[in-house]
């Protein structure tokens, strides 16, 4: 047993943000690896589990539907009943609204075109194990890129949302026609969270921020406390 | 036995993709007031039960072809 808690990220057909995720990963203290997507169950050590960006199953159907669906998603919902911390980046975020684990659903963006640039986020609630070494009202630099990244709920969950802290970043301006600008929002227990930005492409300054290692190095605090609490 | 089912954007949500195609419309010079886009989906059952069938693709909407929080679908089973 290594120091570095294992990270496990799940690999779709189609994932392409895999290798980036792993990479960042591993430059906050944490141990990367893959699980493919037709596997039955995460490997026993690992701590966190990361569903990462790209286009699984070409985006058939609806962003992340298919993926919904893939084996591995039984063991992911059974790691994330247990408290485990799942983080879903971009499409990840989308295959975890339609596996239900997050609430709301991805739509395409409401100005209909591709968006790839830096977005500045607002941190909403840090009561959540990925924000926790933000401040609340902090401003968070990451690049987005995607072209279904409006998320959607009734206003009915959308209110109730908010008033929990589920809504954990919003845009600072409108960048998709998410409603209520939200870019990242928890489950009810909190141990669940998606965001369409990417902060493994952000952990880095000389590739212009560093902001998105803040929640991947809060991501990796809570697979060290993960296998604290969950011995194996 | 063959079936389809259509999956429409829920009334009430905006469908952007409608709005450019009824844009595009109006601009072709159709008198068009609004355009909603959604999907099918024809679909080849095992099964010659069209209550079955129902109920098969009923579930399967649920499962997959359909997100319910934004849309709506409606069945349609050959011979029924």
């Amino acid at each position: 047993m290594t120091g570095r808690p294992l990270v496990a990220v799940v690999v779709f057909p189609g994932s392409n943000d895999d290798r980036d995720a792993a990479w960042a990963l591993g430059s906050v203290g944490a141990e990367p690896t893959f699980v493919w997507h037709e596997e039955l169950s995460l490997p026993e050590r690992a701590g966190a589990v990361v569903l990462p960006g790209g286009f699984s199953y070409g985006d058939y159907l609806r962003t992340g539907a298919i993926a919904s669906t893939a084996p591995v998603m039984a063991a992911v919902r059974e790691f994330a009943a247990r408290g485990g911390p799942v983080l879903g980046i971009c499409n990840g975020f989308q295959v975890l609204c339609e596996a239900r684990l997050l609430p709301g659903v991805l739509r395409p963006n409401r100005q209909l075109e591709f968006v790839c640039r830096d977005a500045t986020v607002r941190v909403e609630s840090t009561d959540n194990p990925f924000l926790h070494r933000c401040r609340v009202g902090q401003e968070l630099v990451i690049p987005v890129k995607h072209g279904e990244g409006a998320w959607y709920a009734d206003e009915g969950t959308f209110m109730q949302l908010a008033a929990r802290g589920q809504i954990v970043l919003r845009y600072a301006e409108d960048v998709n026609g998410s409603l209520g600008n939200v870019a990242g929002v928890v489950n009810e227990t909190g141990n669940v969270m998606g965001l369409m930005p990417h902060p493994e492409h952000a952990v880095d300054p000389l590739l212009g921020s560093a902001d998105g290692a803040l929640l991947l190095a809060a991501l990796v605090d809570a697979a060290v406390a993960q296998r604290v609490a969950v011995p194996v | 036995m063959k079936a389809t089912v259509l999956i429409r954007p829920k009334g009430g949500i905006l469908d952007p993709q409608g709005e450019a195609v009824g844009h595009s419309l109006k601009k072709l010079g159709f008198d068009v007031r609004g355009a909603r886009v959604g999907r099918v989906v024809d679909l080849e059952l095992e099964t010659d039960d069209v209550e079955v069938a129902r109920a098969e693709i009923h579930k399967m909407c649920e499962d997959l072809l359909a997100n319910p929080l934004i849309e709506s679908f409606e069945i349609q089973v050959d011979g029924s």
